[in-house]
């Protein structure tokens, strides 16, 4: 992926550039708002990350300005700023995702991917998800693996759809419990991997191939076996 | 306030103002007094003095000089009215008739008014009498003048006048003392409320306006003062404690990811090793950060500064939702977490994310404290107007004596030790309650922890 980063403080700056080059990613990094402004208006990108406070202009003007131009590109925006309303108005803005400083690089990818994936696919519109021999049907709210039916709860449902969506990918416990649970906070137990084991019970259980893998260190991600 | 400022005051400048004003309708008043009493004499006296000396016209046109003459002798003799004054003249100014001695110098005019001075004799002293009078000349070449004495109109208007200006007088004097007493009293309010903000100004934000118990408007001004001081103080202290615990919250992870950085640093390089140290020290950090979140969150709460974003959302479904969350991980944990909630939606004025996290803290706490075997119970209900919140669990439960204890911040009971955890939990509980006007009470299971949120129930939201 191209990224463009607008990003004031260097030493975040050299951070962020260093781990998504290793990740595979190239990044531009722009230290000003109307730099960044310029650059993303000029160049085409997958995906970029704004911060939010910069010197010249704010960060949530650039991307007004981007959206204004009928730039679409996704945006992950950055911020120290973690109120909720603060994160309403950085997505009202036009930002796609928020992400709350300081945060894990891991979780900084995932979402970015998650993103660049996003924009690229029609699957929202779907009204029903493969993954492998998995497959749902979001009309009648049924799950079937091999052509068995399986029983899940409303929120079984919700999290193997969202999971479903995001095959391939790897999706963090702070992005499933907002995107499933819609909570913007961390809770001190391990909730989400609670769930998630339930989850995997139902629908990898008796079968050879497991679809649901955990990511050490970063979360989880459903995909076909190789 | 310095005696050199005087003109400057607000009071100085009320009282000008009151006096003013109320000397400007006192004169309006009296005007209208004077213009009713005097006023209306004066053209009496000459409506009088017209009428007659039309009826004497008519009397000299109907029966001649003669007639006129017996007339004015009729009328200006002893039967007579003693205030009018006649004079009648033939051609050559020789009196013919009246009671007037000689015709004035200062009437050299036909049909115009004069004014008089007649000099009575009264209690045997001679005494100016104003007359009014108006001359007019009859065919034949007679002339006539027809006055009205105006002693006793005169003594009254210069009683009324007098009268007028002992009120007006008194009118200014006694608004000038009601105006300084108002003023002097209005002002000594202002003044505590001067006082008062400069005390706090000072640093001492203890500071309250007496209010005067009246329920005035300065008692309302101080009471509404009084309640943003409140504010202002329990920002402040909520302020000064957020750093006081950041500096005892944080410094103890920093200190130790400082001296775990330094350890591996004292020792040769072993990359094994350091990358143990690493991720031990990304762990440590994370910590912090965690709790350094969990005040923030607390400061924002205390503050009060969401208030105005609270937003009617069904308690219930937010208890279940949360309740949900918690289920799998007190399941794994051999806890049954049962969720009692009413399907009809609970309404209150809130902020979900901080609501949501409080019912959370609780759930986690009660998860963490309740052995295997043991269960959780969450409740909502609606009780007397307030919509009530329940979490109970069977664990140890915290001993009375405690309970008041472990809402502050940091405390966690020797007990609860070896669970982990910054001892947040509750505090921030507490203080989302404080933001929801909620009741935090703390209860006993019997055996175990019951914890109860009254939240003021509000309005089923129109859609």
């Amino acid at each position: 992926m191209r990224i463009l980063l607008i990003e004031d403080d260097q030493e975040t700056a050299d951070y962020l550039r260093k781990g998504l080059a290793e990740s595979g990613h190239v990044a531009d990094h722009a230290g000003t708002g109307p730099d960044g402004l310029a650059q993303a208006l000029a160049g085409r990108y997958d995906a970029l990350i704004v911060d939010r406070m910069l010197p010249g202009m704010d960060g949530l003007a650039v991307i007004r300005v981007l959206r204004e131009e009928k730039v679409a590109t996704p945006v992950l925006i950055l911020s120290a700023l973690g109120q909720v309303n603060d994160r309403v108005r950085g997505l009202r803005a036009g930002g796609d995702d928020y992400l709350v400083k300081p945060f894990a690089f891991s979780e900084l990818l995932a979402r970015l991917e998650a993103l660049a994936r996003r924009s690229g696919s029609d699957a929202e519109t779907a009204t029903q998800l493969h993954v492998a021999d998995l497959e749902m049907d979001l009309l009648r709210r049924t799950v079937s693996r091999a052509g068995r039916p399986i029983e899940l709860q409303p929120r079984e449902f919700r999290l193997l759809e969202y999971l479903m969506r995001r095959h391939g990918q790897v999706v963090t416990r702070t992005m499933l419990l907002e995107g499933v649970w819609d909570y913007h906070f961390d809770p001190q137990t391990n909730v989400i991997d609670v769930h998630i084991s339930r989850l995997r019970a139902k629908i990898d259980k008796g079968y050879d191939q497991p679809l649901l893998h955990t990511v050490r260190g970063a979360g989880y991600s459903l995909r076909a076996p190789d | 306030m310095a005696r050199t400022n005087l003109f400057r005051t607000t009071a100085f400048r009320l009282t000008v103002l009151y006096v003013a004003l109320f000397t400007a309708s006192v004169l309006a008043l009296l005007g209208f007094i004077y213009w009713s009493t005097v006023a209306v004499m004066d053209r009496q006296t000459t409506a009088t003095i017209e009428a007659e000396i039309r009826g004497l016209e008519e009397q000299y046109a109907q029966r001649g000089l003669g007639g006129l003459i017996d007339v004015i002798r009729d009328r200006s003799g002893d039967g007579g009215n003693r205030d009018s004054v006649y004079l009648l003249l033939d051609p050559q100014r020789g009196p013919l008739a009246g009671n007037l001695a000689a015709w004035p110098p200062s009437a050299t005019g036909l049909s115009e008014w004069v004014s008089l001075d007649l000099m009575r004799r009264e209690d045997n002293r001679l005494v100016a009498h104003e007359v009014r009078a108006r001359t007019f000349e009859l065919e034949g070449g007679y002339r006539l003048l027809v006055g009205r004495d105006l002693y006793e109109k005169t003594k009254l208007r210069r009683l009324v006048i007098e009268t007028l200006t002992w009120s007006l007088a008194a009118t200014v004097g006694l608004g000038l003392v009601g105006g300084i007493f108002l003023s002097r009293r209005i002002l000594a309010r202002v003044e505590g409320v001067t006082r008062t903000s400069r005390r706090i100004m000072q640093g001492d934000l203890s500071g309250r306006i007496e209010a005067g118990g009246s329920g005035d408007e300065f008692d309302r001004l101080a009471e509404s003062l009084n309640a943003m001081f409140e504010q202002i103080e329990r920002l402040l202290s909520g302020m000064r404690l957020a750093t006081d615990s950041l500096a005892h919250d944080l410094r103890g992870p920093l200190t130790r990811l400082r001296g775990r950085i330094e350890l591996a640093l004292i020792q040769p390089p072993d990359p094994a090793r350091d990358r143990d140290a690493l991720l031990d020290t990304l762990t440590q950090a994370d910590q912090a950060l965690a709790t350094f979140d969990s005040l923030l969150k607390i400061a924002v709460a205390e503050a009060g500064a969401a208030a105005t974003e609270l937003k009617p959302l069904d308690l219930s479904a937010l208890a279940r939702d949360a309740a949900e969350l918690y289920e799998p991980v007190a399941e794994e944990k051999g806890v049954r977490l049962e969720t009692h909630t009413d399907s009809a939606p609970s309404w209150v004025l809130g902020q979900r994310e901080l609501l949501a996290q409080a019912v959370a803290n609780l759930l986690d706490n009660a998860v963490k404290h309740t052995p295997a075997g043991g269960r959780i119970d969450v409740r909502t209900a609606a009780d007397d107007g307030e919509a009530v919140l329940l979490v109970a669990d069977s664990g140890p439960g915290i001993p009375e004596a405690h309970r008041a204890r472990v809402l502050e911040r940091f405390v966690r009971l020797e007990e609860a030790r070896s669970a982990p955890g910054a001892g947040l939990g509750l505090s921030l509980v507490a203080a989302v309650a404080r933001l929801h006007d909620a009741r935090l009470s703390l209860g006993d299971n019997a055996p175990g922890l019951k914890v109860e949120l009254r939240f003021p129930a509000a309005e089923t939201p129109r859609p």
